[in-house]
């Protein structure tokens, strides 16, 4: 009787898709939360300095 | 706001556990499929993908009339967060089905109900982002995102019921296969709980990412009033 076929290459593929998609997409949300508190964080500074003025 | 709640650290951690006992789980615990071999493993994952894709846009659309009924901003953010949240699951099943059917029906791609409902249904919330971010004014695309999340849905439905209305090679995993289905196999005992455990864990960590991606809105919407307070 025959085994399974060999499909390592594929579940390899399929797994790569699978982490490099969820890290792709959780490593964008973090960015961009960076990026943005960097602005907040800029913003804040320059409406202080406006209300000083 | 800024402060992340205690809560959602718990829930990071959680669905990081479990997301590393369902790999393992997949890897170690399932047995191998006696015809397909490992590619079958992909099988957890693709569905549970699905699972959330379907999911995440079923809340979508819930929050789209939510906005509709009472016009709070609050409820255009988390529709919008579950949209984005589920192109990316509804992307990974596209593409983990691509990879599996290769060795098993031969073809990268066939036009077949269940895949081609599946690229509409993705191809239809790519849209929505797309339109949303041509729109300027908040409250006319926070009403037109509502809207489109309603309609939109009706791709879901679609999509889940095409392998049991019409014949398809794509095989069913709760009910009986069409006959020309190829790719079907029984789930034994430790399949059925890998199965279960990966649909629980991608459950978790939908509701984790979900968290995050409304905090992500609001931040995103605080900056933006304090660009629009300098501006004025």
């Amino acid at each position: 009787m025959e085994g399974p076929a060999n499909t390592l290459s594929y579940f390899i593929a399929g797994y790569g898709v699978i982490f490099g998609v969820l890290a792709f997409y959780i490593g964008s949300l973090i960015v961009r939360w960076r990026n943005l508190k960097q602005d907040e964080a800029m913003l804040t500074e320059l409406e202080k300095k406006e209300q000083t003025e | 706001m800024n402060a992340k709640p205690k809560l959602l650290t718990v829930l990071d951690v959680v669905a990081g556990a479990m997301f590393v006992a369902a790999v393992a789980l997949v890897f170690f615990y399932a047995p191998l499929e006696r015809v397909m071999g490992l590619v079958q493993k992909v099988f957890y994952f693709h569905v549970a993908s699905a699972w959330i894709g379907m999911l995440a846009f079923a809340v979508a659309a819930f929050y789209g009339v939510l906005y509709l009924v009472k016009k709070d901003e609050r409820y255009d953010r988390v529709e919008l967060a579950a949209v984005e949240i589920g192109i990316v699951f509804a992307l990974i099943t596209i593409v983990t089905g691509s990879i599996w059917a290769r060795p098993i029906w031969n073809a990268w791609w066939t036009w077949d109900p269940r895949l081609t409902t599946a690229t509409v249904m993705e191809l239809v919330y790519f849209a929505y982002l797309m339109l949303r971010s041509g729109i300027e004014e908040p409250e006319r695309r926070a009403r037109f995102g509502a809207v489109y999340a309603i309609i939109g849905f009706l791709s879901v439905p679609l999509t889940f019921f095409s392998i049991r209305l019409f014949r398809t090679i794509h095989p069913v995993v709760i009910g009986s296969n069409d006959p020309g289905a190829e790719g079907a196999f029984d789930m034994t005992q430790k399949m059925t709980q890998t199965f279960m455990f990966s649909l629980l864990t991608f459950t978790v960590g939908f509701v984790t990412l979900l968290w995050h991606r409304v905090r992500l809105g609001v931040l995103s919407d605080k900056v933006e009033q304090l660009k629009l307070k300098l501006q004025s």
